[in-house]
């Protein structure tokens, strides 16, 4: 009955089902507010769910020459590993007692997957275009993954633990100075890992027509599509969890409420940033994640240290 | 070194839609060398003009390209009238410049919002688009048609400008100052923009006079070429405007040259509109034959000058027609101007020479089986007689006399 519990949990509620639709909406919000801030009317409310149904009915084709097994498994780790992910965070908030030790080691790792799964498979499809998109894919993982550690570190320094539970159970991180600078740099990190403007260097579709995903389409496609999708929920929900003190659910409505104003609150940020900046080159990129947004977060670490 | 890598940029251009083919060998993300192709798109247009008579000819190179319709037909009139010797009406030189003025104003606005959308700031795209609507809306007004807007024959202009007219048309340029204003402030201050477009892709005062650079690109290096100032046509010789340079050449200077370009238009525009109140009489100066002999006619295109040169042997067509559009000589600067950039650089840089490559297609036939209604040319036509006239009682214009009904 357990594994049973267990595949409901996570293909159903909270895991894949849940997150996907919540992500397609807020994929929706992210549209239709750029729509308007570009005086656009924007989408329907269903749009995002025609395009992925739309994306499962077409063809996959498969470029000559490339690794076809890497080729088409490599959407697969991505979309597996958002999945993993999107139940370790939630169940954190739903059943903070199931939660075990180091769990929060491996949503970070999870974390990485998509971004590797995208370089896997630029590689594997033997494009030049996607070559190079996915060589910034690399070089951007290793610029802000640096920056991210460090900013997670905070509230495992403040709580001694690096169970999610126990971070969510103390005094929320951003109450204290350290917890601020902290949370600065994982929106900024935030905006890399959802793939945003100015970090969408990858794909950045004026410059590499599409970069990375250049020869995807059909379900390998909507599998990208969908973790993106999903990674727009994981990614804000895993910051409030380690920073903001997630979504306290013992609380009534309140507790709700105030949680998905956190949710939305970090998801406008994204999508303002998005909207006002231009895309930077990748240099660009790397130098400010290893310069600026490295020192913000050593900064943050070592208040923490000291206590504050 | 291993084999390098070549990044194709075409042969059609995944933004800017036209034909050209750029091949980026890069070494890395740094192009080290690039081939540049053209001639996809060749339709035989000097050859064709041949075949027309002059009147025709002008309708005919407006459809050389969709962006400069009205620089084409300029200069081809231009060269037309040197041959003929014909003497233009004062009031027609205003009108040309006007519209050539609106015309510079959109096209330059729809560069700015393509050079946004290269640099993946969509917002700019968009709100730039946005503004050019209002221009190309005071073009539908005066002439009839959002593009291609026929004003131009030998011997001066088709329609008039109505003086009730004027106030409609000062309120669109008065609109535009305040956007023109905000990009310009946008352009200066957002440091990430800043990051990306200054010290990219510099061309030198020498790389240009090497190349033979024209227009924006040109001006931003330094270079103070403008035929409306070296070689006043239309009514550029009798108003008072800047020829607006700067020195860096970079892709920054070429966004600040446009811009402040298009608050001279503006300049201009007015000042033709005022000197219109002040001149009646004919637009046209009718000329029964055009006398045999050469002319040239040159104009200052959005993007540099455009060079038109016709030889006449005193029948109604012209024996031969040679055309030169800016982007033929401005194209060639990227030679110098992407090597040794990043791939990122690489687009806007490309970008930024504004290229145009002549480009307007033929209209597609498709057949349609499925009970959908087909709309013949008429119908077409019919519908956007149909949007002026609405969008003159918008705006309270009365504009030239539609053949509605």
């Amino acid at each position: 009955m357990d594994y049973l519990i267990l595949i409901f949990q996570l293909i159903i509620f909270p895991g894949f089902l849940f997150t996907a639709v919540i992500g397609l909406v807020i994929s929706w919000v992210d549209r239709k507010v750029t729509a308007k801030v570009q005086m656009r009317v924007g989408p329907p409310l269903l749009q995002p769910f025609y395009d992925i149904l739309k994306y499962m009915i077409k063809e996959t084709c498969v470029p000559e020459g490339a690794s076809k097994i890497f080729f088409l498994s490599a959407p697969l780790f991505g979309f597996a590993a958002v999945n993993v992910a999107a139940l370790i965070v939630w169940q954190s908030i739903i059943h903070p007692q199931a939660a075990f030790m180091g769990d929060l080691v491996v949503v970070l790792y999870l974390l990485t997957v998509p971004a590797l799964s995208l370089v896997l498979g630029s590689f594997a499809s033997k494009n030049p275009l996607a070559s190079i998109g996915g060589s910034r894919e690399i070089k951007l993982i290793m610029a802000y993954e640096l920056p991210f550690l460090l900013a997670v570190l905070v509230p495992v320094i403040k709580t001694h633990s690096i169970r999610l539970a126990d971070i969510l159970g103390a005094q929320a991180a951003v109450l204290a100075p350290s917890g601020i600078l902290a949370l600065v740099v994982a929106i900024v990190v935030m905006q890399a890992k959802l793939a945003l403007v100015p970090f969408d260097c990858s794909e950045a579709e004026t410059e590499l027509t599409g970069g990375a995903l250049i020869e995807y389409s059909g379900p390998a496609l909507g599998m990208y599509k969908l973790t993106r999708v999903m990674l727009w929920v994981v990614m804000p929900l895993f910051v409030m969890v380690v920073l903001l003190g997630g979504i306290n659910l013992n609380n009534g409505w309140q507790g709700i409420l105030a949680g998905i104003g956190k949710y939305v609150g970090l998801v406008v940020v994204a999508v303002l940033i998005r909207n006002t900046a231009p895309r930077v080159r990748i240099d660009q990129a790397v130098r400010f994640f290893w310069g600026k947004v490295t020192f913000v977060a050593v900064a943050a670490a070592i208040l923490a240290l000291m206590g504050y | 070194m291993s084999k390098k890598t070549i990044i194709p940029i075409g042969p059609y251009h995944p933004l800017q839609e036209e034909p050209e083919f750029f091949k980026l060998h890069v070494d890395g993300e740094t192009v080290v060398k690039v081939d540049i192709e053209l001639g996809y798109n060749h339709r035989g247009v000097e050859k064709l003009a041949e075949s027309k008579t002059f009147e025709q000819a002008v309708y005919f190179v407006e459809r050389i390209c969709g962006i400069c319709s009205t620089s084409h037909p300029i200069a081809c009139c231009q060269a037309i009238e040197d041959a003929g010797e014909v003497k233009v009406p004062e009031r027609a030189l205003y009108i040309r410049s006007i519209i050539g003025e609106l015309e510079r104003l959109h096209s330059h606005l729809l560069w700015l919002g393509l050079a946004g959308h290269f640099l993946g700031f969509n917002t700019v795209w968009m709100w730039v688009w946005r503004y050019r609507e209002d221009v190309i809306n005071c073009l539908e007004i005066i002439t009839g048609n959002r593009n291609h807007y026929c004003m131009m024959k030998p011997g001066g202009v088709r329609r008039d400008i109505k003086g009730e007219d004027i106030p409609t048309i000062l309120g669109v340029l008065n609109g535009l100052k305040k956007p023109l204003d905000l990009f310009y402030k946008t352009v200066n201050q957002d440091p990430v923009l800043q990051a990306r477009t200054r010290n990219v892709g510099i061309l030198t005062r020498q790389n240009i006079i090497d190349y033979c650079g024209v227009g924006p690109l040109a001006r931003a290096s330094g270079v103070a070429i403008d035929v409306r100032k070296d070689h006043p046509h239309a009514a550029y010789g009798m108003v008072d405007f800047k020829v607006i340079t700067t020195t860096k050449g970079d892709v920054f200077d070429k966004v600040d040259v446009r811009i402040l370009e298009m608050f001279e238009s503006v300049s201009i525009i007015k000042q033709c509109l005022e000197a219109l109140k002040k001149t009646p009489g004919p637009i046209d100066a009718n000329p029964a034959v055009i006398k045999a002999g050469d002319g040239i006619g040159h104009y200052e295109a959005p993007r540099g000058e455009v060079i038109h040169y016709i030889r006449s042997d005193g029948s109604n067509r012209p024996a031969r027609h040679k055309i030169r559009a800016p982007s033929y000589v401005n194209v060639a600067t990227n030679r110098t101007a992407v090597v040794g950039q990043s791939i990122a650089d690489a687009t806007i840089i490309l970008g930024a020479v504004d290229p145009c490559y002549c480009c307007t297609e033929r209209m597609a036939a498709i057949r349609v089986d499925n009970g959908e209604k087909t709309l013949t040319a008429d119908d077409l036509i019919k519908l956007s007689w149909d949007k002026t006239s609405r969008l003159r009682k918008e705006l309270g214009a009365a504009g030239p006399v539609l053949p509605l009904d």
